[in-house]
Protein backbone atom coordinates (compact mmCIF):
# COMPACT_ATOMS: atom_id res chain seq x y z
CA UNK A 1 0.00 0.00 0.00
CA UNK A 2 1.34 3.42 -0.90
CA UNK A 3 1.32 6.04 1.77
CA UNK A 4 0.99 9.68 0.94
CA UNK A 5 1.27 12.93 2.85
CA UNK A 6 -1.11 15.73 1.94
CA UNK A 7 -0.16 19.40 1.73
CA UNK A 8 -1.99 22.29 0.16
CA UNK A 9 -1.06 24.80 -2.52
CA UNK A 10 -1.41 28.52 -1.83
CA UNK A 11 -4.86 28.44 -3.40
CA UNK A 12 -5.99 25.54 -1.28
CA UNK A 13 -5.60 22.73 -3.85
CA UNK A 14 -4.17 19.62 -2.24
CA UNK A 15 -0.68 18.44 -3.18
CA UNK A 16 0.02 14.71 -3.01
CA UNK A 17 3.60 13.67 -2.51
CA UNK A 18 4.27 10.01 -2.98
CA UNK A 19 6.58 8.85 -0.21
CA UNK A 20 7.72 5.82 -2.19
CA UNK A 21 9.36 7.78 -4.98
CA UNK A 22 7.77 9.48 -7.94
CA UNK A 23 8.66 7.11 -10.78
CA UNK A 24 5.42 5.22 -11.09
CA UNK A 25 3.78 4.41 -14.40
CA UNK A 26 0.88 6.79 -14.89
CA UNK A 27 -0.83 4.57 -17.38
CA UNK A 28 -0.14 0.86 -17.30
CA UNK A 29 -1.36 0.11 -20.84
CA UNK A 30 1.93 0.79 -22.59
CA UNK A 31 3.86 -1.21 -19.99
CA UNK A 32 1.38 -4.09 -20.33
CA UNK A 33 1.69 -3.97 -24.11
CA UNK A 34 5.47 -3.95 -23.80
CA UNK A 35 5.22 -7.12 -21.68
CA UNK A 36 3.06 -8.71 -24.40
CA UNK A 37 5.71 -7.81 -27.00
CA UNK A 38 8.43 -9.36 -24.87
CA UNK A 39 6.41 -12.59 -24.58
CA UNK A 40 6.06 -12.48 -28.36
CA UNK A 41 9.84 -12.08 -28.52
CA UNK A 42 10.11 -15.39 -26.63
CA UNK A 43 8.09 -17.10 -29.39
CA UNK A 44 10.48 -15.69 -31.97
CA UNK A 45 13.47 -16.73 -29.83
CA UNK A 46 12.19 -20.32 -29.89
CA UNK A 47 11.73 -20.18 -33.66
CA UNK A 48 15.21 -18.67 -34.08
CA UNK A 49 16.63 -21.45 -31.88
CA UNK A 50 14.81 -24.04 -34.00
CA UNK A 51 16.23 -22.49 -37.15
CA UNK A 52 19.69 -22.31 -35.56
CA UNK A 53 19.55 -26.02 -34.72
CA UNK A 54 17.96 -27.28 -37.96
CA UNK A 55 19.11 -24.61 -40.42
CA UNK A 56 22.00 -26.69 -41.78
CA UNK A 57 20.09 -29.97 -42.18
CA UNK A 58 19.39 -29.87 -45.90
CA UNK A 59 18.45 -33.57 -46.39
CA UNK A 60 20.41 -33.49 -49.66
CA UNK A 61 18.17 -30.63 -50.78
CA UNK A 62 18.98 -27.01 -51.64
CA UNK A 63 20.78 -24.79 -49.12
CA UNK A 64 20.21 -21.13 -48.32
CA UNK A 65 23.08 -20.14 -50.60
CA UNK A 66 21.25 -21.89 -53.47
CA UNK A 67 17.82 -20.45 -52.75
CA UNK A 68 18.00 -16.94 -51.29
CA UNK A 69 17.78 -14.04 -53.70
CA UNK A 70 19.48 -11.28 -51.75
CA UNK A 71 18.42 -8.36 -54.03
CA UNK A 72 14.78 -9.31 -53.36
CA UNK A 73 15.43 -9.47 -49.61
CA UNK A 74 17.21 -6.10 -49.76
CA UNK A 75 14.13 -4.55 -51.43
CA UNK A 76 11.88 -6.16 -48.81
CA UNK A 77 14.05 -4.85 -45.98
CA UNK A 78 13.98 -1.37 -47.52
CA UNK A 79 10.16 -1.51 -47.70
CA UNK A 80 9.92 -2.47 -44.02
CA UNK A 81 12.40 0.25 -42.98
CA UNK A 82 10.42 2.82 -44.97
CA UNK A 83 7.23 1.70 -43.24
CA UNK A 84 8.85 2.32 -39.86
CA UNK A 85 9.65 5.94 -40.72
CA UNK A 86 6.15 6.49 -42.18
CA UNK A 87 4.73 5.15 -38.92
CA UNK A 88 6.98 7.66 -37.18
CA UNK A 89 5.36 10.42 -39.25
CA UNK A 90 1.94 9.06 -38.21
CA UNK A 91 3.00 9.41 -34.56
CA UNK A 92 4.07 12.99 -35.24
CA UNK A 93 0.72 13.72 -36.91
CA UNK A 94 -0.94 12.25 -33.81
CA UNK A 95 1.07 14.57 -31.61
CA UNK A 96 0.01 17.53 -33.75
CA UNK A 97 -3.63 16.33 -33.45
CA UNK A 98 -3.84 16.15 -37.25
CA UNK A 99 -6.52 13.58 -38.03
CA UNK A 100 -5.95 13.68 -41.81
CA UNK A 101 -2.19 13.39 -41.38
CA UNK A 102 -2.56 10.49 -38.97
CA UNK A 103 -4.91 8.50 -41.22
CA UNK A 104 -2.84 9.35 -44.31
CA UNK A 105 0.46 8.19 -42.84
CA UNK A 106 -1.19 5.11 -41.33
CA UNK A 107 -2.53 4.16 -44.77
CA UNK A 108 0.92 4.70 -46.36
CA UNK A 109 2.38 2.44 -43.66
CA UNK A 110 -0.29 -0.18 -44.33
CA UNK A 111 0.42 -0.04 -48.05
CA UNK A 112 4.14 -0.62 -47.41
CA UNK A 113 3.19 -3.51 -45.10
CA UNK A 114 1.14 -5.04 -47.92
CA UNK A 115 4.08 -4.57 -50.34
CA UNK A 116 6.28 -6.43 -47.87
CA UNK A 117 3.75 -9.26 -47.63
CA UNK A 118 3.38 -9.37 -51.41
CA UNK A 119 7.13 -9.76 -51.94
CA UNK A 120 7.28 -12.40 -49.21
CA UNK A 121 4.38 -14.36 -50.70
CA UNK A 122 6.07 -14.15 -54.11
CA UNK A 123 9.25 -15.58 -52.57
CA UNK A 124 7.34 -18.39 -50.80
CA UNK A 125 5.36 -19.24 -53.95
CA UNK A 126 8.58 -19.32 -55.96
CA UNK A 127 10.28 -21.63 -53.44
CA UNK A 128 7.31 -24.00 -53.31
CA UNK A 129 7.09 -23.93 -57.11
CA UNK A 130 10.71 -25.07 -57.53
CA UNK A 131 10.18 -27.88 -55.01
CA UNK A 132 11.74 -26.17 -52.00
CA UNK A 133 8.59 -26.13 -49.90
CA UNK A 134 8.45 -26.56 -46.11
CA UNK A 135 8.25 -30.35 -46.41
CA UNK A 136 11.54 -30.60 -48.38
CA UNK A 137 14.02 -30.53 -45.46
CA UNK A 138 14.37 -29.57 -41.81
CA UNK A 139 16.12 -26.38 -42.98
CA UNK A 140 13.13 -25.36 -45.10
CA UNK A 141 10.59 -26.35 -42.41
CA UNK A 142 12.26 -24.13 -39.84
CA UNK A 143 12.75 -21.38 -42.45
CA UNK A 144 9.05 -21.28 -43.39
CA UNK A 145 8.01 -21.45 -39.71
CA UNK A 146 10.20 -18.51 -38.69
CA UNK A 147 9.73 -16.21 -41.70
CA UNK A 148 6.06 -17.16 -42.00
CA UNK A 149 5.36 -16.29 -38.37
CA UNK A 150 6.92 -12.88 -38.91
CA UNK A 151 4.81 -12.44 -42.04
CA UNK A 152 1.66 -13.36 -40.12
CA UNK A 153 2.52 -10.71 -37.53
CA UNK A 154 2.84 -8.13 -40.32
CA UNK A 155 -0.53 -9.25 -41.72
CA UNK A 156 -2.23 -8.83 -38.33
CA UNK A 157 -0.48 -5.47 -37.92
CA UNK A 158 -1.97 -4.32 -41.24
CA UNK A 159 -5.46 -5.50 -40.19
CA UNK A 160 -5.10 -3.68 -36.85
CA UNK A 161 -3.92 -0.59 -38.73
CA UNK A 162 -6.95 -0.55 -41.03
CA UNK A 163 -9.35 -1.01 -38.09
CA UNK A 164 -7.59 1.84 -36.33
CA UNK A 165 -8.03 4.09 -39.38
CA UNK A 166 -11.80 3.44 -39.23
CA UNK A 167 -11.82 4.17 -35.49
CA UNK A 168 -9.87 7.42 -35.87
CA UNK A 169 -12.06 8.47 -38.78
CA UNK A 170 -15.21 7.85 -36.74
CA UNK A 171 -14.22 9.05 -33.27
CA UNK A 172 -11.34 11.42 -34.00
CA UNK A 173 -8.14 11.67 -31.99
CA UNK A 174 -9.27 10.96 -28.45
CA UNK A 175 -7.41 9.48 -25.52
CA UNK A 176 -8.34 5.89 -26.31
CA UNK A 177 -7.37 6.15 -29.98
CA UNK A 178 -4.09 7.86 -29.11
CA UNK A 179 -3.29 4.96 -26.80
CA UNK A 180 -4.12 2.45 -29.56
CA UNK A 181 -1.92 4.26 -32.09
CA UNK A 182 0.93 4.26 -29.55
CA UNK A 183 0.51 0.50 -28.96
CA UNK A 184 0.45 -0.27 -32.68
CA UNK A 185 3.58 1.87 -33.03
CA UNK A 186 5.39 -0.39 -30.57
CA UNK A 187 4.04 -3.48 -32.38
CA UNK A 188 5.16 -2.20 -35.78
CA UNK A 189 8.66 -1.21 -34.66
CA UNK A 190 8.96 -4.50 -32.77
CA UNK A 191 8.36 -6.34 -36.05
CA UNK A 192 11.22 -4.33 -37.52
CA UNK A 193 13.49 -5.47 -34.71
CA UNK A 194 12.56 -9.12 -35.37
CA UNK A 195 13.15 -8.61 -39.11
CA UNK A 196 16.70 -7.40 -38.36
CA UNK A 197 17.28 -10.82 -36.77
CA UNK A 198 15.66 -12.60 -39.72
CA UNK A 199 17.58 -10.88 -42.50
CA UNK A 200 20.89 -11.15 -40.63
CA UNK A 201 20.63 -14.65 -39.21
CA UNK A 202 18.56 -16.37 -41.90
CA UNK A 203 19.22 -14.61 -45.19
CA UNK A 204 22.69 -13.03 -44.93
CA UNK A 205 24.35 -15.71 -42.81
CA UNK A 206 22.46 -18.41 -44.72
CA UNK A 207 23.95 -17.13 -47.98
CA UNK A 208 27.52 -17.49 -46.71
CA UNK A 209 29.41 -20.47 -48.15
CA UNK B 1 4.48 20.30 -12.40
CA UNK B 2 2.96 22.90 -14.74
CA UNK B 3 6.36 24.47 -15.32
CA UNK B 4 7.62 22.98 -18.59
CA UNK B 5 11.21 22.98 -17.35
CA UNK B 6 10.24 20.53 -14.61
CA UNK B 7 9.24 17.98 -17.23
CA UNK B 8 12.37 15.99 -17.95
CA UNK B 9 13.12 14.86 -21.48
CA UNK B 10 12.61 11.31 -20.29
CA UNK B 11 8.93 11.77 -19.58
CA UNK B 12 7.31 10.66 -22.78
CA UNK B 13 3.75 10.69 -21.54
CA UNK B 14 1.54 13.68 -21.48
CA UNK B 15 -1.63 13.78 -19.46
CA UNK B 16 -3.65 12.82 -22.53
CA UNK B 17 -1.65 9.63 -23.03
CA UNK B 18 0.07 10.73 -26.26
CA UNK B 19 3.78 9.92 -26.18
CA UNK B 20 6.16 12.74 -26.95
CA UNK B 21 8.09 12.08 -30.13
CA UNK B 22 10.14 14.27 -32.43
CA UNK B 23 10.84 14.32 -36.16
CA UNK B 24 14.54 14.58 -35.45
CA UNK B 25 14.50 11.42 -33.35
CA UNK B 26 12.74 9.41 -36.07
CA UNK B 27 14.95 10.74 -38.88
CA UNK B 28 18.14 10.01 -36.91
CA UNK B 29 16.92 6.47 -36.26
CA UNK B 30 15.95 6.00 -39.89
CA UNK B 31 19.27 7.21 -41.31
CA UNK B 32 21.23 5.08 -38.83
CA UNK B 33 19.20 1.97 -39.60
CA UNK B 34 19.53 2.48 -43.38
CA UNK B 35 23.32 2.68 -43.00
CA UNK B 36 23.38 -0.30 -40.63
CA UNK B 37 21.30 -2.35 -43.09
CA UNK B 38 23.11 -1.32 -46.29
CA UNK B 39 26.59 -2.22 -45.04
CA UNK B 40 25.83 -5.88 -44.13
CA UNK B 41 23.97 -6.42 -47.42
CA UNK B 42 26.86 -4.85 -49.37
CA UNK B 43 29.41 -6.99 -47.51
CA UNK B 44 27.59 -10.24 -48.33
CA UNK B 45 26.46 -9.38 -51.86
CA UNK B 46 29.84 -7.91 -52.83
CA UNK B 47 31.69 -10.88 -51.25
CA UNK B 48 33.96 -8.33 -49.61
CA UNK B 49 35.17 -10.58 -46.78
CA UNK B 50 36.49 -13.99 -47.87
CA UNK B 51 36.42 -15.52 -44.36
CA UNK B 52 32.87 -16.70 -43.56
CA UNK B 53 33.33 -16.83 -39.80
CA UNK B 54 34.73 -13.28 -39.58
CA UNK B 55 31.91 -12.06 -41.82
CA UNK B 56 29.28 -13.83 -39.68
CA UNK B 57 30.59 -12.13 -36.54
CA UNK B 58 30.58 -8.75 -38.31
CA UNK B 59 26.98 -9.31 -39.47
CA UNK B 60 25.83 -10.20 -35.94
CA UNK B 61 27.58 -7.11 -34.56
CA UNK B 62 25.77 -4.86 -37.09
CA UNK B 63 22.44 -6.52 -36.19
CA UNK B 64 23.03 -5.99 -32.47
CA UNK B 65 23.82 -2.28 -32.99
CA UNK B 66 20.76 -1.86 -35.20
CA UNK B 67 18.47 -3.48 -32.63
CA UNK B 68 19.70 -0.95 -30.07
CA UNK B 69 19.12 1.90 -32.56
CA UNK B 70 15.53 0.74 -33.13
CA UNK B 71 14.93 0.37 -29.39
CA UNK B 72 16.17 3.87 -28.63
CA UNK B 73 14.86 5.90 -31.58
CA UNK B 74 11.68 4.04 -32.62
CA UNK B 75 10.49 2.25 -29.47
CA UNK B 76 11.60 5.21 -27.29
CA UNK B 77 13.21 2.94 -24.74
CA UNK B 78 15.34 4.31 -21.97
CA UNK B 79 16.01 3.48 -18.35
CA UNK B 80 13.36 5.93 -17.16
CA UNK B 81 10.31 5.06 -19.29
CA UNK B 82 7.40 3.64 -17.24
CA UNK B 83 9.42 4.14 -14.09
CA UNK B 84 12.17 1.73 -15.15
CA UNK B 85 9.82 -1.27 -15.45
CA UNK B 86 10.20 -1.34 -19.24
CA UNK B 87 13.96 -1.70 -18.95
CA UNK B 88 13.69 -4.28 -16.17
CA UNK B 89 11.26 -6.45 -18.18
CA UNK B 90 13.53 -6.09 -21.23
CA UNK B 91 16.62 -7.22 -19.30
CA UNK B 92 14.72 -10.24 -17.95
CA UNK B 93 13.54 -11.21 -21.44
CA UNK B 94 16.98 -10.75 -22.98
CA UNK B 95 18.45 -13.08 -20.34
CA UNK B 96 15.79 -15.70 -21.18
CA UNK B 97 16.34 -15.27 -24.94
CA UNK B 98 20.10 -15.71 -24.54
CA UNK B 99 19.57 -18.87 -22.45
CA UNK B 100 17.09 -20.31 -24.99
CA UNK B 101 19.26 -19.51 -28.02
CA UNK B 102 22.72 -20.35 -26.72
CA UNK B 103 21.41 -23.34 -24.73
CA UNK B 104 19.63 -24.85 -27.75
CA UNK B 105 22.60 -24.33 -30.05
CA UNK B 106 25.08 -25.67 -27.49
CA UNK B 107 23.08 -28.77 -26.59
CA UNK B 108 22.16 -29.64 -30.17
CA UNK B 109 25.71 -29.03 -31.41
CA UNK B 110 27.05 -31.50 -28.86
CA UNK B 111 24.25 -33.93 -29.61
CA UNK B 112 25.12 -33.80 -33.30
CA UNK B 113 28.85 -34.16 -32.79
CA UNK B 114 28.46 -37.02 -30.29
CA UNK B 115 25.63 -38.95 -31.90
CA UNK B 116 26.44 -38.68 -35.57
CA UNK B 117 29.70 -40.31 -36.51
CA UNK B 118 31.58 -38.44 -39.18
CA UNK B 119 33.36 -40.12 -42.09
CA UNK B 120 36.62 -40.36 -40.13
CA UNK B 121 34.91 -41.98 -37.12
CA UNK B 122 33.19 -44.46 -39.39
CA UNK B 123 36.52 -45.58 -40.87
CA UNK B 124 37.93 -46.04 -37.35
CA UNK B 125 34.87 -48.06 -36.33
CA UNK B 126 35.17 -50.32 -39.36
CA UNK B 127 38.90 -50.78 -38.74
CA UNK B 128 38.34 -51.70 -35.08
CA UNK B 129 35.36 -53.92 -35.73
CA UNK B 130 35.84 -57.50 -34.52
Amino acid sequence: MSESVSLTHADGRPVFLDTEGKHHPHNGTLLGFWLYLLSDLMIFACLFATYGVLGRNYAAGPSGADLFELPLIAVNTAVLLLSSITYGFAMIALQKRSKRGLIGWLLVTGLLGLCFLGIELYEFAHLIHIGAGPQRSAFLSSFFALVGTHGLHVLFGVIWLLVLCVQVNKHGINRANARRVACLSMFWHFLDVVWIGVFTFVYLMGSLP
Amino acid sequence: MTDPSVHGHDEHHDDDGIPHVSVKEYLTGFVLSVVLTAIPFALVMGKAVPNSIVLAVVLLAFAAVQVVVHMVYFLHMNAKSEGGWNALALIFTVVLVVIVLSGSLWVMHHLNSNMMPGAHDMQEMIKNAP
